[in-house]
């Protein structure tokens, strides 16, 4: 039949020639089927035979059920090492900044998108753990490529990669996230997924 | 011979307006539900949700569409010929609505000391009537797509004509076995025969028949040839924007329910239920409604499964499967009617 997978002959003949005399590819070939076969009835009951199959199919994805996220209202969790939107942090028991305005990250930034106005800390005004402190801490969302080579150069672990990822706004200005905005936790937090997950 | 089916009662005038106005009705509210239905459907068979956002689970999604489509501005090709371009969505619409009203929904019926049938008419010649508006249809396409001046209309037109001509003589011939053997061509009467066994078992090749057929006649997956947006954009209805794309979108889920109807009716017994249950007369059109939907769901069932066929495929399986198969289906069930007669 001509479906059926032939076995290999031992003495594969030098000429490949079939018995009409035309080239033949060997014995050795296996003929794909990809009409249906000859004659109405096996043609019809191939098409009848691969169409329930096909509906079988398509059946069982109605019980398999949606694996549909309702975006809006759930959220797909991340995983712990997400790159998302930077925070800036404190020290927990002092309160006081881990910046020190020192302007590496700004530096690291292949899209030069952070921007460090650093001052010095006075006894009267103490910001920062360090000497000096960032008076001016901007990143620009809106040119931030999210590699995180910020987070790697931070000698103090100041700056990290949060988990936010809903940053749209209307209007690019409002996308320069200044240091309170960085420093403020985040108003909803983005569900975060176990590493086994 | 009247053009309308012998029957011991005259229903008022009144009566029939009333009737028609509730069909209607009924009917047309149906479309929406079709739409939504398939839409959710073919979601689900994709593990999807499907439209869920307007409204109570996105029940109002078929009415948004509508509304966009109706408030949309009403435009035309300078290539097109503008009689025509929109006359071709009213004939789809009224085809596709006139073989609706055939559709019987139950027997006749004691309304208030009145005798109603639950149909809009009993034609004495049912399947052919049905098949005359089915045939005008087309007219619908072939219109809309030549009268559009353009190729690809045209060329959607054209395979809608090439289809019809295929696919209506075998459904023809797969009908006529179920009438050699309900010996009457008024749907009433094919229903009210079928009362010791069903016609899907003794005419299966029929109704296999009728069924592809059915899907060809109602240009729906995998005989959407006609649309076919991969190739032709839109087919026929490519230049069509707005109110007219509604009429045609609303005509094919409305044939949708004229061809499950007829399915019902010619071989699911119609009103009928199984295992010798007589429920009360109203409850008929539900028992007739729930059998259409089984039959839509089929529908979009294959829809979803099957892919488009190619035009050289169509031609070849209409003619050389099909047409034997009901031809050979009429036969058969000829000699064995005459044998037992």
């Amino acid at each position: 039949m001509a479906g059926d997978l032939k076995q290999p002959t031992e003495a594969t003949p030098a000429t490949r020639v079939d018995r009409f005399g035309a080239w033949s590819p060997g014995e050795d070939v296996i003929e794909v089927m990809r009409t249906p076969g000859p004659g109405a009835t096996r043609g019809g009951w191939r098409a009848f035979r691969e169409t329930a199959r096909g509906m079988r199919t398509t059946f069982a994805r109605i019980i398999e059920g949606t694996t549909t996220v309702q975006y809006p209202e759930e959220k797909t969790p991340v995983f712990p090492r997400f790159r998302g939107r930077h925070k800036l942090h404190r020290f927990e028991d002092s309160g006081l900044e881990k910046c020190v305005g020192c302007s590496l990250c700004a530096a690291a930034c292949p899209a030069d998108c952070i921007r460090v106005v650093a001052a010095e800390n006075t006894p009267e005004n103490r910001v920062s753990a360090g000497e000096r402190y960032a008076a001016v801490y901007e990143i620009n969302l809106a040119q931030c490529i999210f590699c995180g080579y910020c987070e790697i150069a931070c000698p103090f672990d100041a700056i990290t990669m949060g988990h936010d990822y809903e940053l749209s706004d209307y209007d690019r200005d409002d996308l320069i996230f200044t240091k309170e905005m960085l420093l403020a936790e985040p108003l909803e937090r983005t569900p975060l997924r176990n590493e086994d997950e | 011979m009247s053009v309308l089916a012998l029957v011991d009662y005259v229903e008022p005038w009144w009566i029939q307006v009333v009737k028609s106005i509730l069909i209607f009705a009924v009917g047309l509210q149906l479309v929406p539900v079709v739409l939504l239905a398939e839409r959710k459907l073919l979601g689900r068979f994709q593990n999807r949700y499907g439209p869920n956002r307007v409204g109570p689970f996105g029940a109002l999604q078929p009415l948004a569409d509508i509304l966009k489509l109706l408030t949309k501005e009403q435009f035309r090709p300078t290539t097109s010929v503008g009689v025509l371009f929109a006359l071709a969505p009213i004939i789809s619409i009224l085809t596709a609505v006139a073989a609706f009203a055939v559709i019987p929904f139950g027997n006749a019926q004691d309304i208030f000391g009145t005798k109603v049938g639950l149909y809009g008419l009993d034609v004495s010649i049912g399947p052919l009537y049905l098949f005359a508006f089915g045939a005008i249809a087309f007219y619908g396409i072939m219109l809309g797509g030549w009268a559009s001046g353009s190729k690809y209309s045209f060329l959607g037109a054209m395979r809608g004509a090439a289809q019809l001509i295929s696919y209506e003589v075998s459904q023809g011939l797969a009908l006529v076995g179920v009438i050699f053997t309900a010996q009457t061509l008024s749907l009433t009467g094919i229903v009210e025969a079928q009362g010791g066994m069903w016609y899907i078992v003794p005419q299966f090749a029929g109704f296999l028949v009728f069924l592809v057929a059915g899907f060809a006649e109602t240009n729906r997956a995998p005989f959407d040839l006609t649309e076919a947006d991969a190739e032709l954009v839109g087919g026929y209805n490519t230049e069509f924007g707005g109110g007219r794309f509604a009429s045609y979108y609303f005509a094919e889920y409305l044939n949708v329910l004229v061809v499950s109807g007829v399915v019902t009716t010619v071989f699911l017994g119609g009103w009928l239920m199984p295992f010798g249950i007589h429920p009360p007369g109203w409850v008929d059109p539900f028992v007739v409604l729930f059998k259409m939907g089984l039959i839509t769901f089929l529908f979009i069932w294959i829809r979803a499964t099957l892919p488009r066929l190619r035009y050289d495929q169509l031609m070849s399986f209409g003619w050389k499967l099909l047409l034997p198969l009901a031809t050979l289906n009429a036969l058969v069930t000829a000699i064995i009617v005459t044998a037992t007669h």
